[in-house]
């Protein structure tokens, strides 16, 4: 089984902020050399395969709909995504990186919608499986219950979610890490259960990695994913795709990463937060009232 | 035929249970607008008639899409908008402000979508009724003057459809202030209004997947192409017309 996790291209985090005079044909060379694995430059982005035969989702999910959906408009993204990134300093970059940075604060660039969308078809065809659906089981099932009351009530906000994303987009299970993304504020005493399984929907090819949640789960609900099975009955694909084609082994395999992911972030900020004490108290008063200076160095 | 006449022209009483008893809602009426609003219940929407038949713009356009796009897709756009305005008239009679910003967005999508399909089947016609036909009258100068030609403003709504991400319509439209025509895009259903009060819908062209999906698949670039086959500018003639008059 693949996973998508969410560290790429040597560890960069995803919730890295471009820089503020970001513009996507002009990315510094520099933040790639630092980086071992971008050693592959010009690096193609592959069309990944499903990890089973286009027939086998039926009939659920007719072979027809998968020779479109997959071998024509995931296809279609990455070619446009390999296209747009050639010879620009997104090529070589990790897919999640690219996501991140291309979509520059809610400002999305041309390669954005092909990132995001190959990012998603592909975490869309590893969240499903023949003969999938059931029940979910150990700790994600013990954090639905916490946090939903019940798995059925999960489920009804998953559908509710699919069901009201008015035009094209995605509906999420995601791991949301309950972190504060500013430079002097800290959670004082985080815990585990800051974290949070939280139900959310998207317009389009927005990807919840851009707000820094963790994905588990997604739906497509892009009228191409379900139109040639089940035509206007977008209600009747989200029913049949939570009874019969999601893999809970996935996201189940997924929330272990986040759950891994948050804490390992959590012990990097308290590393930090003590360097950023051990460095406040060695420092001379006056300089803790030197506001800019003092705010750029401490953003590094 | 007889399948399209079992959807003309319904028109609902609100029951009273939406009606809270003896709250005086006159304010609330009142702001529904005079078109919305009667003494016991609101004029409903209704999804209108087809002025063809469904396999009549073949092979442009596939009988089996024009009938779930105007049996289902309009339909569902129609019930939907009706159901939010039933909540709304009862939210606003309760003053309860809260449901009623609520309700806004489904207000929108629906009632948009309402709008975009109701202009959208005005601005398609069978070939051997028209269809297709270029605009002649003072639209065919106004485009020649605005867009150089009908080809360029043809390739600009084509090339802006396309580029459009996701859901949603490009239209060709008047701008009743600088007396010009502009192309735009709205995303979803949101109605050409949302991109200024001053524009006007001459021709509305649907971009949703479900416009095209059952015979183009993901080559929305054919289906845009293909569509001048069965426009009707006539009728864009006639709004553009009346509007600059
Ligand atoms: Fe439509």
């Amino acid at each position: 089984m693949q996973h998508h996790t969410l560290s790429c291209c040597g560890g960069v985090r995803p919730s890295l902020p471009p820089p503020l005079s970001f513009r996507w044909s002009k990315i510094k060379r520099e933040r790639c050399r630092r980086l071992p694995r971008c050693a592959r430059i010009a690096a193609q982005l592959e069309l990944k395969a499903p990890p089973y035969s286009l027939s086998s989702l039926e009939p659920h999910m007719s072979r027809e709909t998968l020779e479109y959906h997959w071998g024509r408009h995931h296809r279609a993204h990455v070619a446009s995504l390999n296209n747009l990134i050639a010879g620009t300093d997104l090529d070589g970059m990790g897919l999640d990186e690219i996501v991140v940075v291309s979509y520059n604060k809610g400002n999305p660039l041309p390669p954005f919608v092909h990132a995001a969308q190959v990012w998603n078809h592909d975490f869309f065809w590893q969240s499903i499986k023949p003969g999938g659906g059931g029940r979910p089981s150990g700790r994600l099932m013990e954090l639905i219950e916490r946090d939903f009351g019940s798995f059925d009530r999960m489920l009804e906000e998953f559908k509710r979610a699919a069901l009201t994303q008015f035009g094209s987009g995605w509906a999420w299970l995601v791991y949301k890490a309950n972190r504060l993304d500013v430079g002097n504020a800290v959670n004082p005493c985080p815990s585990e259960k800051d974290n949070k399984l939280v139900v959310l929907k998207s317009p389009n090819a927005v990807n919840p990695i851009v707000w820094d949640y963790f994905p588990l789960l997604a739906i497509d609900v892009w009228e191409h994913a379900y139109y040639l099975d089940y035509e206007n009955r977008r209600a009747d694909y989200v029913s049949i795709f939570l009874e019969k084609l999601v893999s809970w082994e996935a996201v189940s395999d997924r929330l272990d990463v986040a759950i891994e992911r948050a804490a390992e972030r959590a012990r990097e900020d308290e590393t930090r937060r003590q360097e950023d004490d051990t460095a406040v108290s060695h420092s001379e008063a006056v300089e803790m009232y030197l506001d800019s200076d003092t705010d750029d160095s401490e953003a590094e | 035929m007889a399948l399209r006449t079992l959807f003309t022209k319904k028109s609902l009483t609100l029951a009273s249970a939406f009606r809270p008893i003896a709250v005086a809602s006159t304010a609330g009426d009142q702001r529904l607008g005079s078109g919305l609003s009667q003494a016991r219940g609101l004029t409903v929407a209704a999804l209108p008639d087809l002025p063809y038949d469904y396999g009549a713009l073949e092979p442009a356009i596939s009988g089996e899409i024009m009938r779930l796009h105007h049996q289902k897709h309009h339909q569902a756009y129609v019930t939907n908008y009706n159901n939010a305005l039933e909540q709304l008239e009862a939210a606003i009679a309760m003053g309860d402000a809260t449901a009623v910003v609520r309700l806004q967005s489904a207000i929108k999508f629906n009632g948009g979508g309402h709008i975009n399909h109701s202009i959208f089947w005005k601005n398609l016609k069978p070939v051997n009724e028209g269809g297709g036909e270029p605009p002649h009258s003072s639209l065919g100068w106004a485009i020649d003057t605005d867009f150089g030609s009908l080809e360029a403003l043809v390739q600009k709504m084509n090339a802006e459809g396309a580029a459009l991400q996701g859901s949603g319509w490009v239209w060709l439209a008047l701008d009743k202030g600088f007396k010009k025509l502009t192309v735009e895009t709205t995303a979803n259903q949101d109605p050409l209004v949302t991109k200024g009060a001053n524009l006007v819908p001459l021709l509305g062209i649907d971009v949703w997947e479900h416009a095209y999906y059952l015979q183009y698949k993901n080559v929305r670039p054919d289906y845009l192409k293909n569509i001048w086959k069965v426009i009707d500018w006539k009728y864009a003639s006639e709004v553009y017309e009346k509007e600059t008059a």
